[in-house]
């Protein structure tokens, strides 16, 4: 792997500081930051070819579709999937996530039938499917998680039935790092022939996920979580099931033929990408997957899970802190809790020394009802943070205690 | 002391910080000192929407003069609240209503705050005047 101060020069705001202490970004889990090659990737969109894409027969559309249907090919390549018509763009994991809720649930969902979740979800993973259930009658099923935030496989064996018409879960808790096992939850599910979306948006950044061994039916995943700009997010769809369901939203661009009496759709993946998309970001993502692949995937675990291990003894080894999410798979998150000080009291304090870390329920309620807390502290880190900044953290909440003692 | 010399003092002993270190351990002390709520003022009744820490905010009348005690279970929060009940309570409705809180931008708190932390400031601040409000339309 590259050089770590190299690497971080990739990222501008990285130097940066704020309230004059040197940043220490442990957020990543809300968002990553971006390196100059995509800032650059998407300004060149902007000033040099922007035009709007599949739409006009001028040269600066041709450019940009083209570059546009190259970041398609790009994510294909990425996730290693089958097809580019698999791939579709949207805005985001939770984009993603509607659509495929409303679409399945308008096709296939009938009173009484059940989709299954697990206890980790993001609200994004949870409240798409209620929205559905509530218009379709149908009930979700929750795998329940032991202490450690594990969800509980044998009982998700026996929730499993001829009821099920889908699974949904996160690869990765945003709340407490846990990694899930999701090879496990897949197979199984196949085996009744039950479908599963994998929720990837914090997973895909963390290391390997391939289409063809994970064999999932749908694979979401946000643009901003992997190093590429907000507002772009990725629907993978086993062909399939895409050209099963009905598109999400109408518009132009996903159509074959419009009148007034009825319009016939385009071809996939065009039918599921309503109006203008954000072809600037999708091409800006596409750069970023390369970011990612330049420095290697394995290497961004391989240091991650390093930052986890530190993390996790420099915090332990302070007095009053609690660690939320005990599994020995996790990716590198760490949820705390210091003992009788409030949640925003310690990422308040963090932030004025510079200290990034996300503070609350991360979206994700029912895991702190879980636990029967109103939220924790959580740093999310990623391969471009260092030990010093873990050693950082570590004498901030230090700081944090003093100050509240 | 009127709502603005009480404002002026606040501001006047946040300037003597020029660190925001020294300025949370000011709030943190604020908030240490506040004189505690009632227990049974702790409910869902008087929970101010809107904070992402909890604040529970009591009003009383007397006729003439409202009084608030009030509660969180931040610390740095229960700091701010202190300062909202050092400016308004003790006062007439009539005085909160048109009460213009300056101090809250001229310590830097909105800025300072996260958006979801200043949104819950401007919640407190709101629901201080809605009891006002309440109480002045009774009154008359």
């Amino acid at each position: 792997m590259r050089d770590i101060a190299e690497i971080r020069a990739d990222f501008p705001i990285l130097s940066r500081k704020v309230y004059d202490k040197p940043l220490v970004y442990f957020d990543n889990g809300a968002t990553t930051q971006k390196p100059q090659c995509v800032l650059d990737t998407v300004d060149e969109v902007y000033k040099s070819y922007n035009g709007n894409i599949h739409r006009g027969v001028h040269f600066l559309s041709e450019m940009s579709s083209e570059a546009y249907e190259k970041a398609r090919e790009k994510v294909k390549a990425f996730i290693n999937a089958d097809k580019r018509e698999e791939i579709v763009f949207t805005s985001g994991t939770t984009g993603s996530i509607n659509g495929i809720a409303f679409s399945f649930g308008e096709r296939y969902i009938k009173p009484g039938d059940e989709i299954i979740l697990s206890w980790l979800e993001h609200h994004a993973n949870i409240v798409p499917w209620q929205m559905m259930c509530e218009r379709k009658g149908a009930i979700l099923r929750i795998i329940p998680i032991n202490d450690n935030g594990e969800i509980i496989l044998r009982d998700y064996y026996k929730l499993l039935s001829s009821k099920t018409r889908l699974v949904s879960v996160t690869q990765a808790s945003n709340a407490l790092g846990t990694v899930l096992p999701i090879k496990e939850i897949i197979d199984a599910a196949h085996a009744v022939n039950v479908p599963v979306l994998i929720d990837g948006a914090q997973g895909i950044q963390h290391g390997i996920v391939e289409m063809k061994t994970l064999d999932c039916d749908f694979y979401v995943f946000s643009g901003h979580k992997i190093y590429g700009p907000a507002g772009i997010g990725v629907l993978y769809g086993k062909e399939k099931w895409l050209s099963e369901l009905a598109p999400f939203q109408g518009g132009g661009d996903m159509v074959d033929k419009v009148t007034f009496e009825k319009t016939t759709y385009n071809e996939l993946p065009f039918k599921f990408e309503a109006g203008t998309m954000n072809y600037p970001a999708a091409i800006g993502l596409a750069n970023a997957l390369d970011y990612v692949l330049s420095i290697g995937r394995e290497n961004i675990a391989l240091r991650e899970q390093e930052l986890l291990s530190y993390a996790t003894e420099r915090l332990s080894g302070i007095k009053g802190v609690k660690i939320y999410g005990r599994s020995d798979n996790k990716i590198s998150t760490i949820s705390f809790l210091i003992k009788g000080i409030h949640q925003y009291d310690t990422g308040m304090i963090l932030d004025k020394m510079g200290i990034a870390v996300r503070t609350g329920t991360h979206c994700a309620q029912p895991v702190m009802d879980r636990y029967d807390i109103d939220g924790t502290v959580r740093a999310s880190m990623c391969f471009y943070n260092t030990r010093q900044e873990i050693d950082t953290l570590a004498a901030g909440i230090e700081k944090v205690i003093t100050m509240f003692a | 002391m009127t709502i603005s010399e009480v404002q002026d003092n606040i501001i006047e002993e946040f300037s003597l910080f020029g660190d925001w270190m020294d300025k949370y351990n000011l709030l943190i002390d604020l908030g240490k000192e506040l004189s505690t709520i009632d227990p049974k003022y702790k409910v869902k009744d008087f929970l101010i929407e809107g904070c992402q820490s909890k604040v529970w905010l009591h009003p009383d009348f007397d006729g003439k003069l409202i009084t608030f005690t009030a509660d969180s279970d931040a610390i740095i929060t229960r700091g701010i609240v202190a300062l909202l009940i050092k400016v308004l309570s003790n006062r007439t409705p009539e005085e909160i209503l048109n009460s213009d809180l300056y101090f809250i931008d001229k310590i830097g708190l909105r800025q300072n705050l996260s958006p979801t932390r200043s949104n819950g400031l401007l919640s407190m601040v709101r629901q201080m005047k809605l009891y006002a409000m309440a109480w002045d339309a009774i009154k008359k």
